[in-house]
């Protein structure tokens, strides 16, 4: 797995329950040389990471995979902010919370301009916000925001060999998630919690990685 | 070869015309810059879809505000969904429309709700028969042997 990757191996997953903008938003990205994989809805976004979840709105659907752990690696997840049932800043929350996906970097378009609605999805952990309709220039925006996740990767993977005791989140993820003056013990304590189970998930979704490619 | 230059010079002219009466705006240039040889019929495509999910929410919003009681957030929802596809494409004018029309839906008002329906539907219609036009002028020069130039 070597570290100078191409863009191509960047694999996106765009959101959005207009099938006209997951048109355009799917020909954005592949024009930009991303594997592009698109869903009209948040919980088929969350059906396809394999993220499951035993109550509510799944209960109902054949459940594709058993474990809460990523299938098909996905690099970074674009979604509408507008959309019926689960919307973009929902579906933020649910890859934020989640032990193993909260790694993904996580993009919002939308199509209004609501200044509280941008800071809250950012002090959600959105990497950005894009303004509807988005454009190449926006598009092009993406690669840092994948490349840390890869490097976080790699860094993880080495990290693990030498001591899987060794501390999971490096300092860098801490300080870039917002302050949560209300409930920070109450974080803290779940991510010390689920630490261990991160790790071994990890572990496991890079292997799988290394036998798919 | 004449008619491939005549047909390109009406092309252009068409096209200017249709930014210049303000059927379209910088969008639908976006829209045209990400066709290319592997995807030649993006623009079509991606216009038909509009069409098609225009069509619906207009025939949706008719029967909605036509009910004893309005359902306004469904009114709302299915402007805003029109506001969007149409902003995505570039059709400026249905884009207004769109924006005037929530308006009126935030008030209730089922009167100016119904007055917004009509002129939404109006630059509807016309920037569909325009796409069309210009749709077709493309064949045309096509078929003649011609390339359609590239903004």
């Amino acid at each position: 797995m070597g570290m100078a990757t191409t863009k191509s191996e960047f694999h996106v997953l765009a959101v959005d329950d207009s099938i006209i903008d997951r048109k355009l938003i799917e020909r954005l990205l592949k024009t930009a040389s991303y594997q592009v994989t698109t869903v009209d809805s948040g919980s088929k976004a969350l059906e396809f990471l394999g993220f499951c979840q035993d109550v509510e709105s799944n209960s109902n659907e054949p459940s594709i995979s058993p474990n809460n752990q990523q299938e098909v690696e996905v690099n970074l997840i674009i979604t509408d902010y507008c959309m019926p049932e689960m919307t973009g800043y929902d579906l933020l929350k649910k890859i934020k919370e989640s032990s193993s996906f909260r790694d993904i970097p996580v993009v919002i378009m939308s199509s209004e301009n609501v200044p509280s609605r941008i800071s809250r999805c950012l002090e959600e952990g959105a990497e950005e916000f894009f303004l509807k309709p988005v454009r190449l220039a926006d598009v092009n925006k993406l690669k840092p925001h994948m490349m840390k996740t890869k490097n976080r990767d790699c860094q993880k993977a080495e990290q693990e060999e030498v001591s899987s005791q060794e501390k999971i989140v490096p300092p860098e993820v801490q300080s870039s998630e917002p302050p949560q003056p209300d409930d920070s013990n109450n974080t803290k304590r779940k991510s010390t919690e689920v630490e261990e189970e991160v790790s071994q998930d990890r572990t496991r979704r890079r292997y799988n990685g290394l036998t798919v490619i | 070869m004449a008619a491939v230059i005549q047909l390109q010079r009406q092309l252009l002219d068409y096209t200017t015309s249709l930014y210049n009466e303000a059927y379209l705006d910088g969008q639908f240039t976006q829209l045209q810059q990400l066709q290319d040889e592997s995807n030649p019929d993006f623009v079509v495509e991606v216009v038909s879809l509009f069409f098609e999910d225009s069509q619906r929410l207009l025939d949706d919003l008719t029967a909605t505000l036509n009910q004893q009681v309005v359902d306004f957030k469904r009114v709302d929802a299915h402007v805003h969904q029109l506001k969007g596809s149409s902003s995505s494409i570039g059709a400026q004018r249905v884009q207004r429309a769109c924006i005037v029309f929530r308006n009126y839906c935030e008030q209730q008002n089922t009167e100016g709700c119904l007055k917004c329906l009509q002129q939404v539907k109006n630059e509807y219609y016309l920037v569909k028969n325009k796409l069309e036009t210009l749709f077709k002028l493309e064949q045309q020069l096509v078929a003649a042997g011609g390339s359609i130039p590239m903004q």
